[in-house]
């Protein structure tokens, strides 16, 4: 018969969250901040396929760093809650909130009970009619929710990119001045340079027509906003902003 | 797969990878849209609602689909501005003949599954596989169809990889053929076929094929006690969608008059 060792529960706690800080500290960070139109997501990500930042319902995007395949999981869980609720009642009853709490609960329930914390830290923001009216909620791999304001950055080096961001936040950014600004603070406050292609951007806009307003920027747009406010330094990416950008889809509202 | 004690819709199911499907999502989870009725003879025993003529055709651009704006309930109109012409996603369309509650609510899920394919899988199901889905969710309401509940859509789209419109039509068993110019479904579906028969001819302009559109849901309103034409004087319209690599149009009212217009003219 084999029998555990007692382990104060206190200990239990600070060996577990010091094991699911460890892991969030390897991967890149994210950076998200409201500007004008809505709500702004950038992160440093080379793959162009392994998303940290995704649409999760007409008004609600999710970005998180961490473990992929831990966040991949509570990322297609949201999808499967809201188009769900979306389904069952009406499409402006999935609420960011709501979504929130659910992973509240989930990230919760697997630290206290499972073998190993998930290795995660989650945003989900919603944009309102009127930019009192956004929302971003900050969830932790312990489950512990915040309301965060203006900007908020997340993962290992979270707390010096939320100072950089800090340094030079204004309200009402338009998008190009919010992505230069967190393109900066991700390159830990411009000090080195991030390249275009690997920068990973997206934004839930206000102003579109469309019903979903998620909207992910492409590299051409990216290296555009870059190489406008850095004509000095930045490499002009002719090629790429010459590509002819792929049909977009626009059309009409299919729930309409 | 790890397990999600709380959150109530982990993907895994034991199963290997995650479905990126809506209809696997609401299984258990939510309201169940397929729900078969009891088991009885002979046709519904309630009188409900019925779509009855859409139409389909290519043009140069993509695709068309129509449809008239009448339900009918027995003898009687139950409704002469229905909608039976619905964007699925940006760049498809269904229609649809049959039960109405039935067949909105279908299309309500096919449209909701596209959305949840999509942002699942981080990319748009191909119109190959969207006209599968379709024929799939019409065979699991074949209890229903048994019973006379029948829906039979009409599935149009712009295929981005193939770079054209294409054009799916439908049984009540889930049955799914591709059409190479254009079809109709429904109880005006035997005139309108005809009309657009006489009219059709490939590579048609947008003008032209909206025109046909329009005269082919004439003809059918002029054969068919059950399906409504353009009534000018209430003014109602066919409604009509244009599907092309821009994505789905609803044409407005205004398009679809000077349609009927020039129709009439032509006639003089």
């Amino acid at each position: 018969m084999s029998f555990q060792p007692y382990v104060p529960p206190e200990q239990l706690m600070k060996d577990r969250s010091e094991y699911a800080r460890k892991g969030i500290a390897r991967g890149r960070s994210v950076a998200a901040l409201e500007y004008a139109d809505g709500v702004l997501f950038v992160a440093e990500n080379p793959s162009a396929t392994l998303h940290k930042i995704s649409e999760i319902y007409d008004r609600i995007a999710f970005a998180a760093v961490g473990k992929y395949s831990e966040f991949e999981d509570l990322r297609i869980a949201g999808i499967r809650l809201a188009d769900v609720r979306g389904y069952s009642y009406g499409r402006e009853d999935v609420s960011a909130k709501a979504l929130a709490n659910a992973y509240s609960q989930s990230l919760s329930a697997i630290f206290t009970q499972q073998m190993k914390p998930y290795e995660v830290e989650l945003l989900v923001a919603q944009v309102g009619d009127t930019p009192e009216e956004n929302e971003i909620f900050h969830v932790l791999f312990d489950g512990s929710v915040t309301d965060e304001h203006a900007f908020v950055g997340i993962g290992g080096s979270s707390e010096e990119l939320t100072g950089h961001l800090r340094e030079g936040y204004q309200p009402g950014w338009d998008l190009a001045a919010g992505v230069r600004a967190a393109v900066a603070a991700l390159a830990d406050g411009g000090s080195r340079q991030i390249p275009a292609e690997d920068i990973e951007a997206a934004v839930l806009e206000r102003t579109s027509h469309r019903r979903r307003k998620f909207r992910r920027l492409r590299d051409s747009e990216v290296a555009g906003i870059l190489a406008d406010g850095m004509p000095a330094t930045a490499p002009v990416a002719d090629a790429e902003a010459a590509e002819e950008a792929p049909p977009s889809p626009n059309g009409s509202d299919p729930a309409g | 797969m790890t397990g999600l004690p709380n959150l109530p819709l982990s993907g895994g199911d034991g199963r290997f990878g995650v479905s990126p499907s809506f209809l696997d999502a609401l299984a258990g989870h939510g309201p169940d849209p397929l729900t078969q009725p009891p088991a009885t003879s002979g046709g519904p025993a309630m009188s409900v609602p019925h779509g009855t003529t859409v139409i389909g055709l290519k043009f140069s651009d993509g695709v068309i689909m129509a449809g008239d704006r009448r339900a009918t309930e027995g003898y009687s109109i139950a409704d002469d501005r229905i909608e039976k012409v619905f964007a699925a996603d940006d760049h498809s369309a269904v229609s649809f003949a049959g039960v109405a509650g039935q067949a909105t609510e279908l299309v309500r899920l096919f449209q909701t599954e596209l959305e949840h394919y999509e942002k699942v899988e981080g990319e748009r199901l191909s119109l190959e596989g969207k006209a599968n889905r379709l024929a799939q969710m019409i065979r699991s309401n074949l209890p229903m169809a048994m019973q006379g509940f029948v829906v039979v859509p009409l599935f149009g789209g712009y295929d981005e990889r193939r770079g054209e419109g294409r054009l799916f039509r439908y049984d009540a068993t889930g049955g799914r053929w591709e059409e190479e110019d254009f079809m109709s479904t429904g109880s005006g579906g035997k005139p309108a076929r005809s009309s657009l028969k006489k009219r059709f001819r490939p590579g048609l302009d947008r003008e032209e094929a909206v025109r046909i559109a329009v005269e082919a849901l004439r003809d059918a309103s002029e054969e068919d006690v059950a399906t409504g034409g353009p009534d000018p004087v209430r003014s109602i319209w066919p409604s009509v969608k244009v599907i092309t690599s821009e994505g789905v149009e609803a044409l407005g009212d205004d398009e679809v008059r000077a349609a009927y217009e020039a129709l009439v003219a032509e006639d003089r």
